[in-house]
Order: structure tokens, then C-alpha cells, then sequence
């Protein structure tokens, strides 16, 4: 093993196959394409969904009278939506897309990961009907009733099988740091949803969780964050670190940073939770934990973002030029800037002031809009025409124009719920010289409005450039050949199992 | 709080995991030449995107 090691080391160049082997397998791509289309659509519907609420808020007539149309209902399918059916198939999308080029091998059981598409689309279906019709387990991000929580469990550990497996029969013995990102965030939501999700199920569509009062806040929480941690977070940097090397056409600034980005993150990450529960009935220590925990991310969270950036060092031009890096380099400026605020927020004196306006949900979109949106449309950007046979979109100005738009409706947005949430923080706390409070809760929501309808119009704009995507993708889609058969390279290194 | 007692030894043991996961990283050379790795990707993994190109 060591020899192999030491013989690639010393030839300059990469060795590039003079012969393809006619034996050799291609790589396949059929569920990759399946799911980058199904983040296109969910990504509409989603996003769709998320404009419709937000309007609700300014114009509360839109409700219309009629249950399944409520705000209540709507919201758990927006964040469903977005977070597992947008963000869930463009991350699918792109690992199994990553873990063949990096691993230089066909994935490992194609049609288990046909079964992974068609089985995710039916959660994401069940989903988009249960919801509406009032059935929930009342766990934010984890609304979802028992029997559609086995149907994810069967799914999950089936893309497990499919991811591993592939890793597993590599050709090449360096795991690229990309699988190790998507790997955590496979093994970690598995964990997460399992945990959570345990029910005691008293009838087809009800069932009461298997914790209680705080017990159960903690759990949750404990899941909710660290969702966020692993499902935002580390799967998305295993997009990041591939596609923007791929797409700069530089290796990563520094490969070693990328190294430690990934240990510092999983080893620190699993207890920033209580954050969420900031002067509850959660044992003071237990908060004070978890606002340390969420302190020290901060260090990994910004070695990431700056080792991305910094992959442009010495080619900057490409930015200017190149409409799917800009939506990859923003999209890290984005995490960055969330993973200094939520930091912030996450300190006792300040999540006083922010805790239940609508900051957390500034901040919330700071990170889904700008990093996990961003990220998945460059990378979608970059993965449909290669599914399709083709060099490039079917239009590269509409990428660039879509950037814009979407920049622009994120700016609105986050910067209206920022002075709404600090507002109402302000308006919520403000005493008399008698102690009673100077406003009315109401009076708050009344002055909130007008913050909503920029963010209306902000979600709007982030909206309507998903859909000039939509449109870029189908004409791509029916202008592109048959899409091409790619062939592993030959392999560098010895397999493990040499 | 008897979560606790389920979620702290959880987490130990997830720590632990993780550092037998590190420690086969470590003797298994995934970080002997790490910037190598990183040019690696460049490499020629995506042939000709044309279909009329792409070896079939």
C-alpha cells in the first residue's frame, strides 16, 4: 500500500488512461438526473408555498375560511418543502453525482437508488397531503406522522446503503472530504429522526410522542439543531467542496483546512441545541452548555467558509464571469454571515431580545435562502447540463439574471425581519416607570406590517428567480441529446483491498 | 432532566465513534499527502459532456 502511495507521489502529472476499458462501468447517473429535476420542482413548490404564507401574514384574508389553506397547516409543508423535498433531492442529487467521481466506481446498487428517489418522492407526496389536512406530531421540522416516519427510516437507511456501498467499492483509496461531509449527514439524520421521531402511534394517523413536557423540548431540539447542523450544514459542504473546485477548475484553497473544518465540526457540533431553549424550564447549565457549544462552532463554521472563498484566490476574474461560481462564493458569504449570527444569537443576553421575533426568522432565512438556496441552484446549475449531454444551460444570461434576482429578494427579506425582530424585541420589554408594559402585543404586530410586505415582496423576487430556473432547466432538458454515458478514469491508487 | 441520562452517554459514545472513525483515518493513510487529494478531483473524471462526444 505504502509503495502505490510513494509511486503516485512521484510521477508529475496525473496519469490519464490511454485505453477506456471496454469493461469498464459507467457511472450512473439515472437518479442524479431524477433528483435534480425533483429539486427544480419541489424547489418551485416549496418556495411557492413560502411566498403564499408570507402574503397570509400581510393580507390575513387569504386564509379564505378554509382549514387546509391556514397558516398553521401551510407552514410545516413550506419548511418541509424546502428543507427535505428542495434541499433533501439536491443533496442526493449531488452526492450520489460526487461519490462516483470522487470513488472513480459506479454507484453501488443502481436500483436501490432508484428505490431512494421514488421512495423519497412518496414522503415528500404523503407530506404535501397530511399536512393540509391538520395531521401532525407537533415537532417543528419533524411534523411528519409515524407511518410516514418508518417510510423515511426505509428510504434513509436505503441511501445509506447506496452511499457506503459505493465508498466502500472505491478505486481510488483516499475518500474524497466531500463523502465524508454527506457521509455525517446521512449517519447523523439517521440518528436524529430516529431518536426523535420515537411515537407511541394510537391510531393510523395520530400518536403521542415518547417523551414529555421538557424532556420532550430537549429531544426535540437536541434533533432540531443538530438537522440543522447536519442536513443544512455538513451535506451542503460536501456540495461546496466539490463543485466549487470543479466549477473554479482550482483544488480547494487549503485541502488540509477542509480536514480539520470537517473533524472540528462533527466533534463540536452535537450539543449547541439548548440554545433553542434559552429561559425555559431547561436546567440553567443545560443552557448555559448549549450557548458555549454554539460559541465554538464559530471557529469551524469560519475556517470552511474562508477555505471556500479563498479556492478563487488568484482568480477572481472567475467570479465576474462565471454565473453558477458567483451563486456558489455567495452562497458561502451567506454562511458566514449565519454562522456569526447564530452564534450571537445563541448568548443568553442577546436571545432575550431575539428569541420569538422575527430575527430567528431573518436569521433562519439568512441561511436557507442564502447558503442551502444558493448552493443547491449553482450546483443544480452545474450538474443538469452534464445530465443532459450538454456543455452549458440552455441559457447562461438567465443564470446570471436569476442570481441577481435572488440576491436582491434575500437582501429584502433579511434585512426586513431583521428591524421587524429587533423592533418587536424592543416594543416587548419596554416598561413603564409602574411596571406594566408600554405596548400591547398587538400594537407590535401592527407595526410589523409593513416589514411583512417587503419580506413578501423579497420572498416574491427569491420566487420568481426559481421559477426563470425552472424554465432554463426544462428548455436545457428538451434541447440536450441523449444524455452522455461518463466513464470512470482508470484507477490512480490501489484499492483498499490491495 | 432524565433525558439527560439518555442524550449525554449518547453523545459520549457517538465521541467515541468518532475517534475510532479518525483513528482508522489516520492508519489507513487517508491524510498522508493531503494536497495531492485535493488536485485529484480535477482530474479528467468528466469526459467530453457532449453526447455526440461521450464515450457510450
Amino acid at each position: 500500500m505504502q509503495s502505490a502511495v510513494s509511486a503516485v507521489a512521484g510521477s508529475a502529472p496525473l496519469p490519464r488512461p490511454s485505453v477506456r476499458s471496454a469493461a469498464a462501468p459507467a457511472y450512473d447517473d439515472g437518479a442524479v438526473r431524477l433528483f435534480t429535476l425533483a429539486a427544480v420542482l419541489w424547489g418551485v413548490v416549496g418556495m411557492a408555498v413560502g411566498v403564499f404564507i408570507a402574503a397570509q401574514l400581510t393580507w390575513p384574508e387569504l386564509n379564505f375560511g378554509i382549514p387546509w389553506l391556514s397558516y398553521g397547516r401551510l407552514r410545516p409543508l413550506h419548511t418541509n418543502a424546502v428543507i427535505f423535498a428542495f434541499g433533501g433531492c439536491a443533496l442526493m442529487a449531488s452526492s450520489f453525482y460526487v461519490v462516483q467521481r470522487t470513488s472513480q466506481v459506479a454507484l453501488f446498487l443502481p436500483k436501490l437508488a432508484a428505490f431512494v428517489f421514488w421512495g423519497w418522492q412518496a414522503v415528500i407526496v404523503a407530506a404535501a397531503i397530511t399536512l393540509p389536512l391538520g395531521y401532525t406530531q407537533g415537532k417543528e421540522y419533524a411534523e411528519l406522522e409515524w407511518p410516514i416516519d418508518v417510510l423515511i427510516t426505509i428510504v434513509w437507511v436505503a441511501y445509506a446503503i447506496v452511499f457506503f456501498g459505493t465508498v466502500g467499492i472505491r478505486k481510488v483509496r483516499h475518500i474524497y472530504v466531500a463523502n465524508w461531509f454527506f457521509g455525517a449527514f446521512i449517519i447523523t439524520v439517521a440518528l436524529l429522526h430516529i431518536v426523535n421521531s420515537a411515537a407511541i402511534p394510537v391510531g393510523l394517523w395520530k400518536s403521542y410522542s415518547a417523551y414529555a413536557g421538557v424532556q420532550d423540548a430537549m429531544v426535540q431540539w437536541w434533533y432540531g439543531h443538530n438537522a440543522v447542523g447536519f442536513f443544512l450544514t455538513a451535506g451542503f459542504l460536501g456540495m461546496m467542496y466539490y463543485f466549487i473546485p470543479k466549477q473554479a477548475e482550482r483544488p480547494v484553497y487549503s485541502y488540509r483546512l477542509s480536514i480539520v473544518h470537517f473533524w472540528a465540526l462533527i466533534f463540536t457540533y452535537m450539543w449547541a441545541g439548548p440554545h433553542h431553549l434559552h429561559y425555559t424550564a431547561l436546567p440553567d447549565w443545560v443552557q448555559s452548555v448549549g450557548m458555549v457549544f454554539s460559541l465554538v462552532l464559530l471557529a469551524p463554521s469560519w475556517g470552511g467558509m474562508i477555505n471556500g472563498v479563498m479556492t478563487l484566490s488568484g482568480a477572481w476574474h472567475k467570479l465576474r464571469d462565471d454565473p453558477i461560481l458567483k451563486f456558489l462564493i455567495v452562497a458561502l458569504s451567506f454562511y458566514g454571515m449565519a454562522t456569526f449570527e447564530g452564534p450571537l444569537m445563541s448568548i443568553k443576553t442577546v436571545n432575550a431580545l431575539s428569541h420569538y421575533t422575527d430575527w430567528t426568522i431573518g436569521h433562519v432565512h439568512a441561511g436557507a435562502l442564502g447558503w442551502v438556496g444558493l448552493v443547491s441552484m449553482g450546483t443544480l446549475y452545474y450538474l443538469v447540463p452534464r445530465m443532459y449531454g450538454r456543455k452549458a444551460m440552455y441559457s447562461v444570461p438567465a443564470i446570471e439574471l436569476h442570481f441577481w434576482i435572488a440576491t436582491l429578494g434575500i437582501v429584502l427579506y433579511i434585512a426586513a425581519m431583521w428591524m421587524a425582530g429587533v423592533m418587536q424585541g424592543l416594543m416587548w420589554r419596554d416598561v413603564n416607570a409602574d411596571g406594566t408594559l408600554v405596548y400591547s402585543f398587538v400594537e407590535s404586530v401592527k407595526a410589523t406590517y409593513p416589514f411583512y410586505l417587503i419580506r413578501f415582496v423579497g420572498g416574491l423576487l427569491y420566487l420568481g428567480g426559481m421559477l426563470l430556473m425552472a424554465w432554463n432547466v426544462v428548455m436545457t432538458a428538451r434541447t440536450g441529446g441523449a444524455p452522455a454515458r461518463q466513464l470512470p478514469i482508470a484507477p490512480i491508487v490501489a484499492p483498499t483491498a490491495a | 432532566m432524565e433525558i439527560l441520562y439518555l442524550l449525554i452517554p449518547f453523545s459520549v459514545l457517538l465521541v467515541f465513534a468518532l475517534m475510532a472513525l479518525f483513528a482508522w483515518a489516520l492508519q489507513a493513510d487517508q491524510f498522508d499527502d493531503l494536497e495531492r487529494e485535493g488536485e485529484r478531483i480535477l482530474g479528467d473524471s468528466d469526459p467530453g459532456l457532449d453526447a455526440d462526444q461521450a464515450p457510450r
